[in-house]
């Protein structure tokens, strides 16, 4: 049987993923090559923050130790995250931000689909507001893969470079730990082994259409869903969360 | 119990309702754009309540709380003890929006949704995506009337708009996305 505990920490990894990547993809804002795709990145990770703030707000509530959204994602420490490691990677050139989202989504919009049949009512409320918004995410990731594969030779090579760099941390998204199965085998959440054959179609399609080849390595980082996190997540959360670590509960 | 046969009607909060404006399209009303879901009449403590049932449009939506405000002050100003209540299921859509909500959004220059957002499309597909092979629908210059239009950027002003171009009339518009 799976306890409270188990579905918690689904919950924290799902709200998470969310925060970690809206925060990164923040940090575009002003910045982006284009005015177009500045406002599109902003515009993600609003949705992105919006459905953090669902997810987190649930966990509190699991919790049951009146921990409220903002208390998760401004007072825990980088060990008690449970993001991907894929989120809180860098955004080093624009091609390295596409390749990360466009992992990402392809692999949020699956677990959300299945989400949305979740035993457990509240997550798939959360599933269902969330997909719909996601399902953009995916096109415009997707489209920009395609339009940087098959563009100049500059923008090829720096977008399979991409792929080819951040490949290592996809493979933590299908790899289910006790947690994951528990919740699995009770109908709460899906199998997350079965949501790698569609992704991996997806991005088949995607990349053939973008001149693009798959990567193919089979080794793979892990332990961001159990809060073992590389050394730019530290860094993410100082900026993050400086403001309520330097005056506690402020409000403006 | 005077005040029960005072209070205004359902159909008068509705009306009221009508008038606030969204805060990021203040041209329809929160009821144009089907944000209110449900409102109805409550007997509590401390006497009734109107009970106003509101759903965000996009979870990250900036003007979600404004909105609430703006209910909340709306009714106060006609005596109405109002509490608001939050609701995500069933997740809002462009489908809400109303037949006079589309034609407000026209006149000022935003292309509204198709009547029926696509729901039952597969989650992926990038066969809109491919260099060569069919575009998607047609959408309609607000301005113009014309069918050939392109897309500039999925994203504009608001999350809920794309930013599209005229290619007849060059006037470039706001297209509110089916969602």
């Amino acid at each position: 049987m799976a306890k409270n505990e188990d579905k918690l920490e689904y919950v924290l990894r799902l709200g998470d993923n969310a925060l970690i990547l809206s925060q990164r993809l923040s940090e575009w804002c002003g910045k982006g090559p284009a005015f177009e795709e500045d406002m599109a990145l902003t515009n993600t990770a609003l949705d992105l923050i919006g459905q953090a703030r669902m997810w987190l707000s649930y966990a509190g509530e699991l919790e049951g130790r009146g921990r409220d959204e903002d208390r998760l994602a401004f007072t825990r420490d980088a060990h008690e995250f449970r993001n991907l490691l894929l989120v809180e990677q860098p955004n080093g050139d624009y091609a390295a931000t596409i390749a990360r989202q466009f992992y990402f989504d392809t692999w949020h919009a699956l677990a959300l689909q299945g989400l949305m049949k979740s035993g457990d009512s509240r997550i798939a409320e959360i599933a269902e507001k969330s997909l719909k918004e996601v399902r953009y995410h995916v096109r415009r990731s997707a489209d920009l893969v395609i339009r940087l594969g098959d563009g100049t030779e500059e923008s090829h090579g720096r977008m399979q470079n991409a792929l080819d760099d951040l490949w290592v941390y996809t493979g933590e998204m299908f790899l289910p730990d006790g947690r994951d199965a528990l919740l699995a085998s009770e109908g709460v959440v899906p199998d997350a082994e079965t949501l790698r054959e569609p992704w991996l179609k997806h991005l088949t399609e995607a990349l053939a259409e973008a001149t693009l080849k798959v990567p193919t390595g089979t080794w793979m980082h892990k332990g961001g869903k159990q809060g073992r996190h590389t050394e730019h997540l530290g860094y993410i959360l100082a900026e993050m969360q400086f403001l309520q670590r330097a005056y506690p509960n402020a409000h403006w | 119990m005077a005040t029960t046969t005072e209070r205004p009607t359902v159909e008068q909060i509705w009306a009221w309702l009508d008038d606030v404006p969204d805060p990021e399209i203040p041209m329809v009303s929160v009821v144009d754009l089907g944000i209110v879901r449900e409102v109805e009449w409550r007997e509590g403590e401390g006497g009734a309540h109107c009970l106003v049932t509101i759903t965000p449009t996009y979870s990250g939506c900036p003007a979600t709380e404004v909105i609430a405000q703006s209910i909340e002050e709306a009714l106060r100003v006609h005596g109405v003890a109002v509490r608001l209540q939050n609701r995500i299921s069933p997740a809002w859509t462009t489908d809400w929006i109303s037949d006079a909500g589309r034609t407000k959004l026209r006149a000022s220059g935003i292309a509204p949704p198709p009547a029926r957002a696509a729901g039952d499309v597969a989650v992926i597909d990038i066969s809109g995506l491919k260099r060569k092979g069919a575009r998607g629908p047609a959408v309609v210059c607000p301005h113009c009337g014309s069918e050939n239009t392109s897309v500039t950027s999925q994203f504009g002003s608001t999350a809920c708009k794309a930013l599209y171009r005229c290619n007849d009339c060059l006037d470039p518009f706001d297209y509110f996305k089916p969602h």
